[in-house]
């Protein structure tokens, strides 16, 4: 029973910035952008959230300025690929290598520091129900948000009038142009929800995850959310699935590894990467269920003839 | 308020494809200096320490060769890559892939020895790279599966696999339990090219001619043709009978051979063993060497000698700033961006307009 819970609980906090972070993208890619950046995003995120935390004393501050510092590095590659019309493959990839750079020389001096985290929930009487009683209302507050933003996602997306203006700029930039919808300025918001997404997910890294600062520490998550939106046809409540998913493969990952079964760690620890691999492999199979949601305009650049 | 727009120019711009990139090593070493004076270092002396003293001294240019040679190579086969419109950015996990292959000979048969022994790991190097890359572009071919994603997990896979490979069944016996190979023979050791005046190795020269010959076949080749089409308009190649999954197959094929070349050349050549980690990130600052040298062989052997210059300034300025090492990747991240934008030029005139009459 314990141990059930035990496991149950370190898959939510294993999905929440996975699930974050691929939401964020999941809206950007609906408007019609694929940015490649979200490992650089989530990584200046982490790096930020982390020294908000330490100069202040307060994980919530931390958190803020996590959102702010993926949101306001967004903004870069919003500039090059919505007003230059660069080409956005090139750039998000130059966003994650600028991220990771920065993060290691802005987080040097914070190696080996401890951390502080982002305190759990535990509403009494509740968190004490066997089993579902921690799961449900003793999490840490991340998770209640990444919660409400998939919710959210999916009510946007589907149920209002700006969520199907972004659906029709992502499927279409030329018709919503010429329908006097102002393309541009949608993108540069999607954009930068992505990124105020990312830094968050970021900043659950290390306020949350494992409260102090690692050089790379996200270790490929970004790229992980962006295959998850790939496996969830551009669906908001796919990506909680596939986010739990992988989830529950790094946990597996790890409990594997406490056992000290005969496999060697790095065999284990490849294992996510694989996973991606193996889900994007039976999804693009499937290529009627793909090419249904694809946004048409993904990754084209648009210039607005005048 | 301001707003910026772009005009299409009719045709592009012969003038700024050939001002972009210095525009942008401006545009970089300007944000350079200011990067230098908030950190505290006076930006003058800083960008000198970085980009030109590495350049006074013959050993030093021995080590911007051997810096370059694996950035040139793998550099090279990814503009064949990416101008095929193929986005292989996992050209790192297939660098791994080609050192390991290649290092098989040295370190499971030592005894082996003799002139034949380099030639063939070599081989077994680009070998390596080549079956790596193959993995992406099959799946891409077959299954229409991101080749983006599927080459970049593929990197995280490799290097944990070189991890286990030289911790576990390949630790040196004798090496009092580092994580590292033993160390190859002089038989498997990529011989310097002048060697009394640096350890600059064969590497370069490699580098040299995979330009030359990549050029020739991009731009006085059937093939090269095809595969510039296919990457400007896929439906146009395919109406001219260019094949589609053969490109993709092809052109992965190249840059993952390059790479493994760049792997084995560099534990050969350069380190002479194999360890946990084998590579500063060559595989993605070659991504960056690829639009500077403007996906043109002949550029990509100039860019890839900047680019090195970066890695060999960031540890100049490490011992004699006292800055860190990761300032290099800033740079590096600071010049692709202004790679990128300063391209824009090339196809877009631009304007700065104010609020009327602006749509958008």
């Amino acid at each position: 029973m314990e141990m059930t819970e035990a496991i149950l609980l370190t898959i939510a906090t294993a999905a929440t910035p996975l699930l974050i972070a691929a939401l964020g993208e999941l809206i950007v890619e609906r408007s019609g952008v694929l940015n490649l950046g979200v490992e650089g995003m989530m990584i200046m995120g982490a790096v930020t959230g982390f020294a908000a935390a330490q100069a202040t004393g307060s994980p919530w501050i931390g958190l803020l300025a996590a959102i702010a510092a993926g949101g306001a590095f967004s903004l870069l590659f919003a500039f090059l690929t919505l007003t230059l019309a660069t080409n956005q493959v090139a750039t998000g990839l130059s966003l994650t290598i600028l991220g990771l750079g920065l993060s290691g020389m802005i987080g040097e001096s914070f190696v080996g520091l401890p951390g502080l985290k982002l305190q759990s929930l535990e509403i009494p009487v509740l968190s004490d129900i066997p089993l579902v009683g921690r799961l449900l209302f003793g999490q840490d507050p991340v998770f209640y948000i990444s919660i409400a933003l998939a919710a959210g996602t999916w009510w946007f997306i589907f149920r209002t009038r700006a969520g199907l203006t972004l659906r029709a700029v992502g499927d279409s930039h030329e018709s919503a142009h010429a329908l006097g919808i102002r393309v541009i300025r949608i993108r540069y918001l999607a954009v930068l929800f992505g990124g105020a997404c990312a830094g968050l997910a970021g900043g659950h890294l290390s306020l949350v995850y494992t409260p102090q600062w690692v050089e790379n520490m996200t270790a490929g998550r970004g790229w992980i959310a962006l295959a998850l939106v790939v496996f969830a046809s551009w669906l908001p409540l796919r990506v909680v699935a596939g986010a739990y998913l992988f989830g529950a493969v790094t946990i597996a990952q790890f409990h594997a590894q406490a056992q000290g079964i005969g496999i060697p760690s790095q065999f284990l620890s490849a294992l996510p990467y694989l996973a991606t691999i193996i889900v994007l492999v039976l999804i693009s199979t499937n290529r009627r269920m793909t090419m249904r949601n694809t946004p048409a305009s993904l990754g084209k650049p648009f210039v607005p003839d005048r | 308020m301001m707003r910026i727009e772009l005009i299409r120019r009719p045709n592009p711009s012969p003038l700024y494809s050939a001002l972009s990139p210095l525009l942008a090593l401006a545009i970089t070493a300007a944000l350079g200096a200011i990067m230098f004076a908030l950190l505290g270092k006076a930006p003058s002396q800083a960008l000198y320490s970085y980009f030109i003293e590495p350049l006074t001294e013959t050993w030093s240019i021995h080590e911007l060769l051997i810096k370059a040679a694996p950035l040139i190579l793998i550099a090279v086969g990814l503009s064949v890559c990416f101008l095929s419109n193929n986005w292989n950015i996992g050209a790192e996990g297939q660098f791994i892939a080609g050192a390991v292959a290649g290092s098989i000979l040295p370190i499971v048969f030592p005894d082996f020895r003799g002139p034949l022994v380099l030639p063939l790991m070599l081989l077994m190097g680009v070998i390596g790279g080549m079956a790596y890359a193959a993995i992406p572009a099959i799946l891409k071919a077959r299954f229409n599966t991101s080749e983006i994603l599927s080459s970049l997990m593929l990197v995280y896979v490799a290097q944990l696999f070189l991890d286990w490979i030289v911790r576990g069944p390949w630790r040196n016996p004798e090496g009092f339990n580092f994580p590292e190979s033993r160390s190859f023979h002089a038989d498997a050791i990529l011989p310097e090219i002048v060697s009394s005046s640096g350890r600059a190795h064969y590497g370069f020269v490699f580098a040299l001619v995979a330009a030359l010959v990549m050029w020739f076949i991009l731009n006085r080749t059937l093939k090269g043709f095809e595969i510039r089409v296919l990457g400007q308009s896929p439906r146009a190649g395919r109406f001219a009978g260019f094949s589609y999954t053969g490109t993709v197959i092809t052109t992965f094929l190249i840059a993952g051979g390059l790479a493994g070349l760049a792997g084995i050349s560099e534990v050969s050549g350069a380190i002479g063993q194999l360890r946990p980690t084998i590579s500063p990130g060559y595989g993605f600052t070659a991504i960056i060497v690829a639009f500077l040298g403007r996906l043109n062989p002949i550029g990509i052997v100039a860019a890839g000698l900047v680019l090195a210059l970066s890695y060999l300034g960031g540890e100049a300025a490490q011992i004699s700033l006292g800055v860190s090492n990761k300032v290099s990747n800033v740079f590096q991240g600071i010049l692709l961006f202004s790679v990128l934008a300063c391209d824009t030029l090339i196809h877009y005139r631009i304007r700065i307009a104010g609020r009327a009459g602006a749509t958008g």
